[in-house]
C-alpha cells in the first residue's frame, strides 16, 4: 500500500487531481477535496499524474 | 559520443520533458539546458500570491520550485546557459561561450518572453512579468498609493492590476482593442471581468492604446491614443508574448510563431516534413487541434507543457530507435485565472466559438458563479466558468468531453 497527504494550507482546491486519479481523490459539492491517504500500489501512476498535474504541487508522497 | 538527449528550456516544459523521456524508456543521457538561473519553478503565483508577498528571494523561489520525479534520475542540468545556435541535421547546438553540443535527440522548450510596447519614450521604469526575477522586481515597486498602470488586459494584465489594487495601488487598466480576457471568454464574460476590476476600484480604460511614454530619465506617464494623459509611477507591459525561437533559425523551420509541429509534436520543416530526432513541447509549439480540426497552434497554458512532453517524448525516443510514433493523445486544453478571490476556470477552446450560450448564473456577475458554453455548428467545444466550486468544473470538463468531436486524419 501507497501513502499520500496533501498540504491544506497549499491545497486550493483545483480539481485537477480529481481528474488524475479519481479513486483517490473527489471534489465534494461545496468543492472541496476528499482523498484516500492509503491506496493500493496499483494506482501508483495514476496519483504521480496527480501530484504533477496539481497546479500548486499540494500531493506529498510519504515514504 | 555516447546516447544524448538535450532539451533546450528548463522550465516546466523542458522538466516535463525531461521525466517523460525516462518513463518513455531512454536510459542515455539528458542534458537540460537553461537560460534562467534558476531550476524550474511554477509560473502562475507570479501573478498572484508571489506578486502579493513574495517573502525572501530565496522564500519565494522555494515556494515555486518544483520537486522532481523520483523516477527522473540522472538528469544533466546546465542553468545559466543561453543557447544562441543550431544545427539540427549534423545535431549540434551552441552555447553562449561558443561551445558546441552535440545531440541525437533534441526537446525544443524555450517557451515565450513579453511582448514590448512599441511605443516612444524612456525605457526605465517599465516593467514585464514573466520570470520570478521579472515578479520580485515588480512587487518592490508596488507601494500603496503608487499610480500604476498597467497595458494590456489578458490574462497576466488583469490578474496583476487585481493584485496591485489588493495591495494598495491606484490602478489603470489600459485595456488596449479587446476587453479584459474578450479573446478567451467572449464579450459577455469580459464585460463581467470588467466589473469585477471596475467594483475593487481600478480605472479601465476601453479601446485606447499607448501612443508615447513620458519622462526623461525614467518613465512617468503615457499618452494614450484617445489624448488623454496619465501620470504613472509605475507602468506594466502586459501586451502578449513572442516565442523564443531565434536560436533555431538557419534550419529551415516554419517560425512565424512558434515552432511548428505534427500532432506527435515533431518538428517539421517549411516543406511540412518531420525534422528527424527533433519535438517540441509546451508554450512554443505550434500544433493541430484534433479535437476541432482547427488549424495548428499555440496553447499558453499551465498544462500545455505536461500534456505536450507525455505524446513528444515517447515519440522522439521512438524516432531515435527507427519506430514510428505511437498514436498520439488529443489534448484537451485548460486553463485558469484568479482576479480578487474569483477563479475562473477554462476547459476546450473556448477562443474559436462562434456561438455563446449561458449555461447556469449571470456573466454579469462572475463572482456569484457563471458557467457559459461555447460552440461551433451546435457542438460544444468550450466551457469557461467562474466562481463554481470545483465539483462544477469536473462537470463541465466532462459535458465538453462527452461533447468532443474528435478529428483523425
Ligand atoms: C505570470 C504568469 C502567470 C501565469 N498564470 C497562469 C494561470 O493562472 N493559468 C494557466 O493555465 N497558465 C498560466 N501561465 C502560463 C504558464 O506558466 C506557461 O504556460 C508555462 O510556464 C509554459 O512553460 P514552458 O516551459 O513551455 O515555457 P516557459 O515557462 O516560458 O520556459 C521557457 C524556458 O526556456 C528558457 N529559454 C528561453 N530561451 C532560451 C535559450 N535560447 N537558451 C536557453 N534557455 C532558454 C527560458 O529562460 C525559460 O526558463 C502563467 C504564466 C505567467 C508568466
Ligand atoms: S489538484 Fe492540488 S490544489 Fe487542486 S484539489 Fe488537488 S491537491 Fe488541491
Amino acid at each position: 500500500m501507497a501513502q499520500i497527504t496533501v498540504d491544506r494550507k497549499l491545497c486550493d482546491n483545483h480539481g485537477q487531481c480529481a481528474i488524475a486519479s479519481p479513486k483517490v481523490f473527489s471534489m465534494n459539492d461545496e468543492g472541496i477535496l476528499k482523498y484516500e491517504e492509503t491506496f493500493d500500489d496499483a494506482l501508483l501512476d495514476e496519483v504521480e499524474e496527480a501530484i504533477d498535474v496539481c497546479p500548486v504541487q499540494a500531493i506529498f508522497v510519504k515514504d | 559520443m555516447g546516447e544524448r538527449i538535450i532539451v533546450a528550456g528548463a522550465s516546466l516544459g523542458g522538466l516535463r520533458a525531461a521525466e517523460q523521456l525516462r518513463s518513455a524508456g531512454w536510459d542515455g543521457e539528458i542534458t537540460v539546458v537553461g537560460e534562467e538561473a534558476h531550476p524550474p519553478y511554477n509560473r502562475p503565483p507570479l501573478s498572484k500570491e508571489v506578486l502579493a508577498a513574495p517573502g525572501t528571494p530565496e522564500e519565494a523561489l522555494a515556494s515555486l520550485t518544483f520537486r522532481p520525479k523520483r523516477n527522473a534520475t540522472g538528469i544533466q542540468w546546465r542553468l545559466g546557459t543561453r543557447i544562441t545556435g543550431s544545427n539540427l541535421a549534423a545535431g549540434t547546438l551552441t552555447l553562449e561561450d561558443g561551445e558546441e553540443l552535440g545531440f541525437n535527440g533534441l526537446v525544443v522548450a524555450t517557451g515565450l518572453r513579453p511582448r514590448r510596447v512599441q511605443a516612444p519614450g524612456p525605457l526605465a521604469g517599465r516593467f514585464i512579468l514573466r520570470t520570478l526575477d521579472d515578479a520580485l522586481a515588480l512587487h518592490a515597486a508596488l507601494v500603496p498609493g503608487a499610480r500604476v498602470s498597467v497595458i494590456g488586459s489578458g490574462f497576466i494584465g488583469c490578474e496583476t492590476a487585481a493584485t496591485a489594487a489588493s495591495l494598495g495601488c491606484e490602478v489603470t487598466l489600459v485595456e488596449g482593442r479587446t476587453g479584459p480576457m474578450e479573446r478567451p471568454l467572449g464579450s459577455a464574460l469580459s464585460r463581467g471581468v470588467r466589473a469585477l476590476l471596475t467594483g475593487r476600484g481600478i480605472d479601465c480604460r476601453r479601446g485606447v492604446s499607448v501612443i508615447r511614454y513620458r519622462g526623461t530619465e525614467s518613465c512617468t506617464g503615457l499618452e494614450l491614443s484617445d489624448g488623454t494623459l496619465l501620470h504613472a509611477d509605475v507602468v506594466v507591459e502586459a501586451v502578449g508574448s513572442m516565442a523564443n525561437t531565434e536560436w533555431l533559425e538557419g534550419n529551415d523551420l516554419d517560425l512565424g510563431d512558434g515552432v511548428e509541429c505534427d500532432r506527435h509534436l515533431r518538428v517539421l520543416t517549411a516543406a511540412g516534413q518531420p525534422v528527424p530526432g527533433v519535438v517540441a513541447v509546451g508554450d512554443i509549439a505550434r500544433y493541430p487541434d484534433v479535437r476541432n480540426a482547427l488549424p495548428a497552434r499555440r496553447v499558453e497554458h499551465w498544462a500545455t507543457p505536461s500534456d505536450t512532453a507525455k505524446i513528444a517524448a515517447p515519440a522522439l525516443v521512438a524516432a531515435i530507435n527507427g519506430l514510428p510514433p505511437a498514436e498520439a493523445a488529443a489534448p484537451l486544453p485548460t486553463f485558469w485565472t484568479d482576479i480578487f478571490g474569483t477563479r475562473i476556470n477554462g476547459i476546450g477552446s473556448p477562443a474559436h466559438a462562434r456561438e455563446t450560450r449561458v449555461l447556469e448564473g449571470n456573466p454579469a456577475h462572475p463572482q456569484a458563479g457563471v458557467a457559459m458554453g461555447y460552440y461551433r455548428d451546435n457542438t460544444l467545444i468550450g466551457v469557461v466558468n467562474a466562481g463554481l466550486p470545483a465539483s462544477r468544473n469536473l462537470h463541465y470538463r466532462q459535458l465538453v468531453l462527452d461533447a468532443g468531436v474528435l478529428v483523425t486524419t
